[in-house]
């Protein structure tokens, strides 16, 4: 694995060995000494054009568990302020040889294209709505601690699948992991066409109680300005789960950050069903497993070109 | 009134050539077969029998195996004159046509600023006439500055020599302005050229609404945006008796739209773009902005074929190319943020024939026909090859293989939709309104004995 662009490109072997990966670093955090020594000398680059807790500080926690040297690069402040297109701002993040570049980005496309301009691996924390493949991971990490194998599960995805990122790399992880994904909201948050991505669709939480994972989307409460949905207590009349709505033998699951009161009721938050808290666990040890298996797992990186004591060109991306 | 005589381009001496056993085609002339095409003074003087023309002083072209047809006309091509030169200019522009095969083109007016005065289109036509490698039209805009709202002086513009008017680039959004422009246009004349979309459904789409936009989380343009203002536009014309060309139609709902307008008996013409014909949504998955990010979208398998029927069963008039030169950095950002449009002129012929007449899609007389057709919408003459017609000529390759931008571009830009690709089919010569507008460098003229 070169780069970690999307959960569409990963194989069920790949995903796998990931989490399996993960699961030898969780034994790791359980020791008093967190930090092992595999990418020491090494850099890698966490680069934010949106604002994020978890996601940027698990990945930044994980490199430094991993032993490298992190440089930490935030779009407020910076000199994307100042009007530096992406790939300037690569250019000048590539002149420190990073080993890595983990990339959180307002437009899909966004790690790809960087995948293409740097030497360093690409890790894509986030582009736009199209992936968010390390959530996806630690996703599929969290369940399969709990249920062993997805093979043959009913999850829900609910809520505004249309502007989620999440429930599109989520989709393509359940489904490759063999579980079935019905997605779920009010037909104005379901994109036109999602059926062809193997998925079932349902406007209605009449049927949740097929569901064995109910895995929850966050409503950003601008979405009723657009008219999206009429209003936030409407949305939440029909699509809230809450502990009557969500079955005992049901496993909750959201991504954070959560919207008490609209997508989720409080006690649902707080139930024993819910993984919402081992999810951000999981994220450290499954971003540090993904940091192994692009920089370490597979042996040597590319030698570098000879006589290539500075920075290296960046190539551009030819088409194909 | 020929080409020439008609648009603006560069003076210069009447072409002189004597092209040798070229297999000649114009289906609507009804001209089939190898002949020799005599061209003297920028005029077609002769098509005789294979090896009987006398040079007579005139150029011969050794072009036994090669195709001699009407060249082609582009209504709808981008000169980002004035205002964005770096983009694409009407020297540049006018070379890039030439290079594809066209004998004339028309530029639409969504400069900055916008073509609206007709000081602004005597400025144009003045530079043309200095730069210009083929005969080109200009467009002004039918709002004031293209804001949707007051009428430009449109009896002025058509004075100055506008050959029309388009707000292309952006719908006409208001009805009401549209229907008097259609009323206006009963004094004035001039064909109003149309993008059509709803921007209230477009909203923030960058690409087709369907499974591909689901799958990369891209907010998509429906079709429907497209169909139902074409369908009230139409009606509009219909109901004033107003002349409207709708611009580059890219959905099936869109050509059921044209058909039944026309049967209703508006005057309503329409084109289709080689990339709409050629390509669909499901090139978008690459993520690629300089190639697959225009506007309107890239469709369906349904709405290429749809466009493809169009084309054959004459709903749609001809192929323009839309042709949108962008700067690499416009296209060197993610897909949301990158501009619309890819250019097209150098391509078109080469890409539809590989892509629709080789595989036997369409026939290449019907795609010669439809490539020149652009010209009468805009009542312009349709070139042809016609004995005592001006010299509008281009000369083919059918066989020859290329790789699109291997060689560089005569455009300013490098937004080529084909941009890599190995087509088949290229064009060696162009005489564009009687001159000589184009050569292909390897291609090397008077070898016969």
């Amino acid at each position: 694995m070169r780069h970690l662009l999307t959960i569409e490109q990963l194989s069920r072997a790949e995903i796998e060995a990931i989490l399996d990966r993960a699961e030898s670093f969780a034994e790791v955090g359980r020791r008093d000494i967190k930090k092992v020594p595999i990418l020491r000398g090494r850099t890698v680059v966490s680069l934010f054009y949106e604002a994020s807790t978890r996601t940027s500080s698990s990945f930044e926690l994980a490199a430094k568990r991993l032993s490298a040297d992190l440089v930490s690069v935030r779009a407020a402040g910076s000199s994307v302020d100042k009007g530096e297109s992406l790939k300037d701002t690569v250019a000048t993040l590539s002149a420190y040889d990073p080993a890595a570049i983990v990339i959180r980005h307002p437009h899909a496309g966004a790690a790809q294209l960087v995948a293409e301009w740097a030497e360093a691996a690409v890790v894509n924390a986030g582009d736009g709505k199209h992936e968010h493949p390390s959530q996806a991971l630690l996703d599929v990490f969290t369940l399969r601690r709990r249920l062993d194998s997805l093979e043959g599960k009913q999850i829900w995805i609910v809520g505004d699948v249309l502007h989620s990122r999440v429930a599109r790399s989520n989709l393509s992880a359940f489904r490759a992991m063999g579980a079935e994904v019905t997605v779920c909201g009010p037909p104005t948050l379901i994109p036109r066409g999602i059926e062809a991505l193997g998925c079932k669709v349902a406007h209605s939480l009449e049927r949740l109680g097929e569901a064995d994972v109910v895995y929850v989307l966050r409503l950003q409460r601008e979405r009723m300005k657009e008219s999206f949905v009429p209003s936030i207590r409407e949305y939440a009349v029909h699509f809230q789960i809450d502990s009557r709505r969500l079955g005992p033998r049901q496993l909750l699951m959201h991504p954070g950050p959560v919207n008490r009161g609209v997508e989720l009721s409080g006690e649902a938050i707080d139930s024993p069903q819910s993984l919402i808290a081992e999810q951000v666990a999981s994220g450290l040890v499954v971003r540090m497993a993904i940091l192994y298996e692009l920089l370490a797992a597979s042996g040597e990186r590319p030698a570098p070109a000879a006589g290539d004591g500075a920075a290296r060109p960046i190539p551009i991306g030819q088409p194909a | 009134m020929s080409l020439a005589g008609a648009l603006d381009m560069r003076a210069g001496e009447g072409a002189d050539l004597v092209l040798r056993g070229a297999t000649v085609l114009d289906p609507l002339a009804g001209i089939e077969g190898a002949h020799d095409v005599v061209i003297r003074a920028g005029r077609i003087a002769e098509l005789a029998a294979p090896g009987s023309a006398s040079g007579d002083g005139a150029e011969p072209v050794e072009a036994e195996g090669l195709h001699a047809f009407p060249a082609f006309f582009d209504p709808h091509v981008h000169l980002r004159t004035p205002g964005q030169e770096y983009k694409e200019d009407i020297e540049t522009g006018t070379r890039a046509a030439a290079a594809g095969g066209y004998c004339g083109i028309i530029a639409m007016a969504n400069t900055e600023p916008p073509v609206s005065t007709a000081a602004d289109i005597e400025a144009l036509r003045e530079r043309a006439r200095l730069v210009a490698s083929v005969p080109v039209g200009f467009l002004a805009t039918v709002t004031r500055g293209m804001e949707g709202e007051g009428l430009t002086e449109m009896a002025a513009l058509i004075e100055a020599g506008a050959v029309g008017f388009s707000d292309d680039g952006l719908p006409i959004r208001s009805a009401g302005i549209l229907r008097r422009a259609l009323q206006y246009q009963r004094l004035c004349g001039g064909v109003i050229a149309l993008h059509e979309e709803d921007p209230e459904l477009s909203g923030d789409g960058v690409m087709h609404e369907g499974p591909v936009s689901a799958a990369l989380g891209l907010a998509g343009v429906p079709s429907v945006s497209e169909s139902t203002t074409i369908a009230r536009d139409a009606a509009l014309a219909g109901y004033e008796g107003g002349r409207i060309h709708v611009q580059h139609l890219s959905a099936a709902e869109s050509v059921d739209a044209v058909r039944v307008a026309r049967a209703a008996g508006a005057q309503i013409t329409c084109e289709a773009t080689p990339h709409h014909l050629c390509l669909t949504d499901e090139a978008v998955r690459s993520l690629d902005p300089l190639r697959f990010k225009m506007n309107p979208p890239l469709r369906s398998e349904t709405d290429r074929r749809a466009l493809i029927e169009g084309l054959r069963d004459g709903t749609i008039d001809c192929i323009a190319t839309d042709h949108a030169p962008h700067a690499t950095e416009e296209k060197e950002v993610p897909f949301e943020q990158a501009a619309m449009g890819v250019t097209g002129l150098e391509t078109a012929f080469a890409a539809v024939h590989t892509d629709l007449v080789l595989p036997g899609v369409l026939d290449l007389g019907l795609v010669v026909e439809r490539m020149a057709g652009g010209a009468e919408p805009f009542g312009l003459e349709r070139p042809t090859l016609a004995p005592g017609s001006e010299a509008n000529v281009v000369l083919c390759d059918l066989g020859a293989e290329w790789t699109v931008g291997e060689d560089g571009y005569e455009s300013r830009s490098l937004n080529s939709w084909c941009a890599g690709r190995t087509l088949t089919g290229r064009v060696l010569m162009t005489v564009a309104g009687g001159q000589v507008a184009y050569r292909l460098r390897s291609f090397s003229l008077g070898v016969a004995a």
